[in-house]
């Protein structure tokens, strides 16, 4: 049998074997790669909570599960951060069922690192049902959405919640997200309340919401985790504080080994002949 | 915080869950050899947990404070006294259930037209508003390097105006692609082909990343937070 033709019929598991190598190798050797510079819309949110006065408030939404974990949870840790180290407030919410606990790991985690005080600086108020309902509540008014805290507080009362009403209060809406949420937040926190919105993505998602950059119709995006390893970045963030860095590596030389095998891969179709047969 | 977590036998409930979720990773891993029953087992579990959890969540953070508390607690609802509107909406939730009695599922007709009435009420300006007109609005850019107008930039926008006008060529179905317009629904292939060209590429950046965050979890969280530890490393 030609190489070719050995190389077309490969079982696929060896290749699951390459990729599984690929990844594991540079984590197990804490291998790391320069990221190079950020990409603009990464940078653009950076730069729009940087010019944020101390005291405005950010609102995060946490609007995925654990399956999107590994890509938005190092984007949501490093945004979080960037707000608690500039002094804004925090508040925290979330459409997704799953998104409750998630966002509670995030505030509590950098929270605890930087000192934040809970109910001063940051609050998680925690999911309510019928994510387009609850986004145009909140132009209604939040402390009447978000009566209790999920511990059973009365927000109101939060010293974080001080002269927080509706979207006119909120500098900004950071929605990290796994599913379609973010056109919700565009159509009806954007559109309707003119509220200024950043989103932190999935990679599968980011082509599809690429236009409404260019439209102006969000301040920023993060993309996967390399969007996250490049907030991180920004922040000047190293070790096991920047988990999006950490992995960079081997997203690199996975993506490398993929190329290799998509090129080696229709060098084997066109040299083994297959385009003639499958032509005939 | 390990040290707060809970403990079974002796054991912190944050070390039992590394241990499970280390069991159910390779599990689910274990299809890529061929399928087997204890991925199926995986499966199951996963599906399992998280409709149960989604339930517990959702009676907790949504029909405690939201229909409960009104309803009896009115002071744990910031409310002086109850709020009995909320019957309203916790009938119709209530009548969702009616699908399991097939002489009164019928009445789970309602909620559903009043939830598929608000939702297409809500959606179809939000729509127009927010993907139709600010998108159309934001083709319409100045395309020679004119005034303040870089090259780069004119160039840029040139192509953006190419690129949608031929795209929507190609899917003009009311005339035959032939002629000028054969030639613009061949070039809109070509950016179509570019636009999913980054697609694919962000999916694959996408599930790498989710594969980076499983072996992350098991070298660091499981070989080197439990398994050394375990054997003294």
């Amino acid at each position: 049998m030609r190489i070719w033709d050995w190389l077309l019929e490969l079982d696929r598991r060896w290749v699951f074997l390459g990729i599984a190598l690929t990844v594991a190798i540079p984590i197990i050797t804490v291998y790391t790669l320069p990221l190079g510079k950020p990409a603009p819309p990464t940078e653009m949110v950076y730069d729009y909570i940087e010019n944020l006065e101390p005291g405005s408030v950010v609102l995060v939404s946490f609007d995925y599960g654990p399956s999107s974990m590994p890509e938005l949870h190092p984007q949501a840790m490093a945004v979080v951060r960037h707000c608690l180290l500039n002094d804004l407030r925090v508040i925290s919410i979330a459409l997704n069922p799953q998104g409750t606990a998630l966002g509670q790991e995030v505030m509590n985690t950098v929270a605890e690192d930087l000192g934040a005080e809970e109910g001063v600086q940051w609050v998680h108020l925690g999911y309510r049902p019928g994510f387009g309902q609850v986004i145009l509540r909140m132009g209604e008014s939040i402390p009447q959405l978000y009566t209790t805290t999920p511990d059973g507080r009365l927000t109101a009362e939060l010293p974080v919640m001080e002269g927080v009403q509706n979207y006119d209060d909120i500098a900004l809406v950071v929605d990290f997200a796994a599913s379609a949420v973010p056109g919700t937040w565009l159509a009806f926190a954007h559109e309707r309340y003119g509220q200024q919105l950043a989103i932190g993505i999935t990679a599968v998602m980011a082509t599809d919401f690429y236009p409404y950059l260019q439209s102006d119709q969000l301040v920023g995006l993060i993309n996967g985790l390399k969007g996250a390893a490049e907030y991180e970045d920004l922040l000047g963030l190293e070790g096991e504080k920047a988990q999006g860095k950490l992995g960079m590596a081997a997203q690199s030389f996975a993506h490398l080994l993929i190329i290799v095998l998509v090129v080696l891969g229709n060098i084997a179709y066109f040299a083994s002949g297959r385009h003639r047969r499958r032509r005939r | 915080m390990p040290d707060a977590a809970p403990q079974i036998f002796g054991l912190s409930t944050e070390v039992i869950g590394v241990w499970i979720a280390t069991f159910l990773t390779l599990a689910i891993f274990s299809f890529l050899y061929r399928d087997n029953p204890v991925y199926k087992l995986a499966e199951h579990i996963f599906v399992g947990v998280s409709a149960g959890y989604g339930v517990v969540i959702v009676y907790h953070e949504a029909v405690i404070p939201l229909l409960i508390n009104p309803l009896f607690r009115p002071e744990l609802a910031d409310l002086e006294s109850p709020n009995y509107i909320v019957i309203i909406p916790g009938l119709l939730g209530l009548m969702m259930f009616s699908r399991f009695f097939p002489r009164y599922d019928w009445l789970s007709r309602w909620p559903i037209a009043f939830v598929m009435g608000l939702s297409s009420g809500l959606a179809i300006p939000a729509t127009v508003q927010t993907n139709l007109l600010p998108q159309l609005y934001a083709t319409l850019n100045p395309i020679l390097p004119l005034g303040d107008i870089d090259p780069w930039t004119a160039t840029s926008n040139f192509l953006l105006v190419v690129g949608v006008i031929c795209t929507l060529a190609y899917f003009y179905f009311s005339r035959e692609h032939a002629g000028a317009l054969g030639v613009a629904s061949r070039i809109g292939i070509f950016f179509l082909m570019v636009a999913f060209g980054a697609s694919f590429g962000n999916t694959v950046m996408a599930r790498v990343s989710l594969l980076i965050g499983r072996f992350q979890f098991l070298y660091y969280d499981w070989w080197q937070g439990q398994v050394m530890r375990l054997f003294g490393g």
